[in-house]
């Protein structure tokens, strides 16, 4: 299973039966709850698989997600670090990115499935892959961000152009890094119910389980679920800026 | 803490003043002076700066940037660098602390060629104040006067000891201390961005068109509480203006330089008001340099025993030659009186003394 092993909670697979037509006649069964398979939404349903699908899978799919940010974030930061001091890398690297972007997810996904299979590697390389041009050019435009008075201060004071960068243009970078971080792992949490088709992790499971089906209660479930948890991530995203740039605030403070 | 010059050690750092011949034997050392000079309470005062035959060339240019500049500004005191834009003058500046290298010819600070002290270390002991200010907007207003002392490894109590002092030196709150660039006034950042150029109590400032972006009236204040604080501290200033009014004003002398990096003309205001070595420099001090010289003369300078006549106009000792005779035109009175700073009654002038004081050479 590979990459998959190292998750650290079950995978054990969803069933997704349907009772055939040689049954005779029956009430299919959706995973409890008695719910009518008319029903729009069946709140007994969310209660009976609450603690065994829906927990289980949200897990799932916010470790997807941390993963992808995480990886895409550090190879961001060290391609635009690199981008800072050279132009050519820049325009190699944004042209690459850019294209990453515009290809289909469901097509990315499925074109890497020869080479790693219906792997979590899969699905990550797809994610991260998705996270550069957000992030990459964040970042730059944040290392970019210093005022030319503060540049021109901090040389003429002395420091050296690694001080300069790792004491003035980073830190400056902060909020537009963090900005772009917002973007990425919300586009990440919508991205990774799409991922599901390649391997069966996260709230998109249950959503393509939900899709051969007549019964809505999980489909609307586990997609209400995905967009809660990218509400929440932004939102922690947002506080995380805060704490970490106090300095914006008190700006914005003076102004109004 | 290591040594800041590496291999070289302290002789590559810059040698004491003249006002410190003990320190100049021992050679400069920025940490271990300042540790003592903070310890006793001294300071440094300003060194000498020496710019011999200076040029400038960029490649792909005819004309250098800088010819053949040749000046020396006294220690302890304030140069102004003045001309019009592309005249070189902040260049030249730049060319102290090695933002720019010279092509030919040497610049001394205390006899010592800032080609011979690593650049870094040069840099970090030369005060550098700039129109834009340059604050980090990330860093509190503390942070950012302890950017250099942090740099050289001062310990926190040091450089929060310092910041406070400083404070008080550019007569700021010392609760500023903990607010950000962004919640201060263009004065007071003004302010705390020559409290940073003097973290390190460095003999040198170079400041460009620092008081530039001000409004007229903020302007005049920081220039007067520059004036006053350079009495404290006695730095060795190159000043660049655009503003020959400024100049007049803050410059113990002034370097007036014309397109090419061409010294024009170097001296005192009242050199260049009274005797202007050419048509170019008469043109730049401007038509009205017969008043603006007034602004220099202080009306203490007259003294006679005569009382002052009763509804005469009166005005201190320290008031200038112009604004005596703006007040004596403006009022249509035949005399003025002169008193001390209290009021106390000193004298009283005539129109004509005024312009006989005029005619005279200053302090003749």
């Amino acid at each position: 299973m590979g990459p998959l092993a190292a998750l650290p909670f079950s995978l054990a697979p969803f069933p997704t039966e349907v009772p055939g037509p040689a049954q005779g006649p029956v009430i299919p069964d959706f995973g409890g709850g008695g719910c009518p398979d008319d029903a729009t939404f069946c709140w007994s349903w969310v209660r009976e698989n609450w603690g065994s699908q829906l927990v289980p899978h949200l897990v799932q799919h916010i470790y997807i997600t941390a993963i992808a940010v995480v990886i895409g974030l550090v190879i961001s930061l060290a391609a635009a670090v690199l981008a800072y001091r050279l132009s050519w890398f820049e325009k190699g690297f944004m042209a690459f990115s850019t294209v990453l972007y515009t290809i289909p997810a469901l097509a990315f996904f499925l074109f890497f499935v020869p080479i790693t299979g219906l792997s979590l590697l899969t699905v990550e390389i797809g994610l991260v892959g998705y996270t550069f041009l957000l992030l990459f050019r964040n970042t730059l435009t944040g290392l970019r961000s210093v005022p030319p008075g503060a540049m021109a201060a901090a040389a003429g004071m002395g420091m050296t152009p690694r001080e300069i960068f790792l004491r003035i243009n980073l830190p400056l970078a902060v909020p537009s890094i963090m900005a772009g971080a917002r973007v990425a792992t919300v586009t990440v949490i919508s991205l990774a119910t799409i991922a599901a088709d390649v391997t069966p992790l996260g709230l998109g499971e249950l959503i393509f389980t939900a899709l051969h089906t007549v019964f809505r209660t999980e489909l609307i479930a586990a997609g209400a679920l995905a967009i809660l948890l990218a509400l929440v991530a932004d939102a922690l995203l947002v506080l995380a800026q805060r704490a970490a740039t106090p300095w914006i605030r008190v700006r914005r403070g003076r102004t109004t | 803490m290591p040594h800041l010059t590496g291999p070289a050690g302290s002789d590559a750092k810059l040698p004491g003043s003249d006002h410190g011949a003990d320190r100049s034997a021992a050679g400069f050392d920025p940490e271990h002076d300042l540790l003592d000079g903070a310890a006793h309470g001294e300071r440094r005062s300003g060194l000498e700066i020496e710019f011999r035959n200076v040029t400038k060339r960029y490649p792909g240019q005819d004309q250098p940037a800088i010819t053949d500049l040749s000046l020396t500004i006294p220690a302890g005191t304030i140069c102004c660098l003045v001309g019009p834009s592309g005249g070189g003058k902040t260049t030249a500046m730049k060319l102290v602390n090695r933002l720019i290298e010279f092509s030919d010819g040497d610049i001394l600070i205390g006899g010592r060629s800032v080609r011979s002290v690593d650049v870094t270390t040069l840099r970090r002991d030369i005060g550098y104040v700039i129109q834009q200010v340059g604050l980090f907007p990330h860093m509190t207003i503390a942070g950012n006067i302890g950017v250099v002392p942090t740099l050289l490894g001062w310990s926190k109590e040091r450089i929060r000891d310092r910041v406070a002092e400083l404070l008080d030196l550019v007569r700021l709150d010392r609760s500023l201390a903990k607010r950000y660039p962004a919640q201060l006034s263009g004065g007071q950042q003004q302010r705390i961005g020559l409290a940073r150029a003097l973290a390190v109590d460095p003999p040198v400032m170079l400041m460009d068109e620092p008081f530039g972006a001000l409004d007229p009236i903020t302007r005049a204040a920081v220039q007067d509480e520059f004036l006053r604080l350079q009495e404290q501290i006695n730095k060795t200033v190159i000043f660049v203006t655009h503003d020959i009014d400024e100049a007049i004003r803050m410059g113990d002398s002034i370097a007036v330089l014309r397109e090419g990096g061409v010294l024009a003309q170097f001296g005192t205001a009242d050199d260049l008001l009274a005797n202007p070595a050419d048509d170019y420099v008469a043109d730049f001090v401007g038509a009205d340099r017969g008043l603006k010289r007034l602004s220099l003369r202080r009306l203490g300078e007259l003294v006679n025993g005569r009382a002052i006549p009763a509804g005469a106009p009166t005005l201190t000792a320290d008031t200038s030659f112009r604004i005596g005779l703006s007040v004596l035109f403006a009022t249509n009175a035949p005399v003025l009186g002169i008193t001390d700073d209290a009021g106390a009654p000193l004298c009283s002038v005539t129109l004509e003394e005024l312009r006989s004081a005029v005619a005279a050479e200053p302090g003749s």
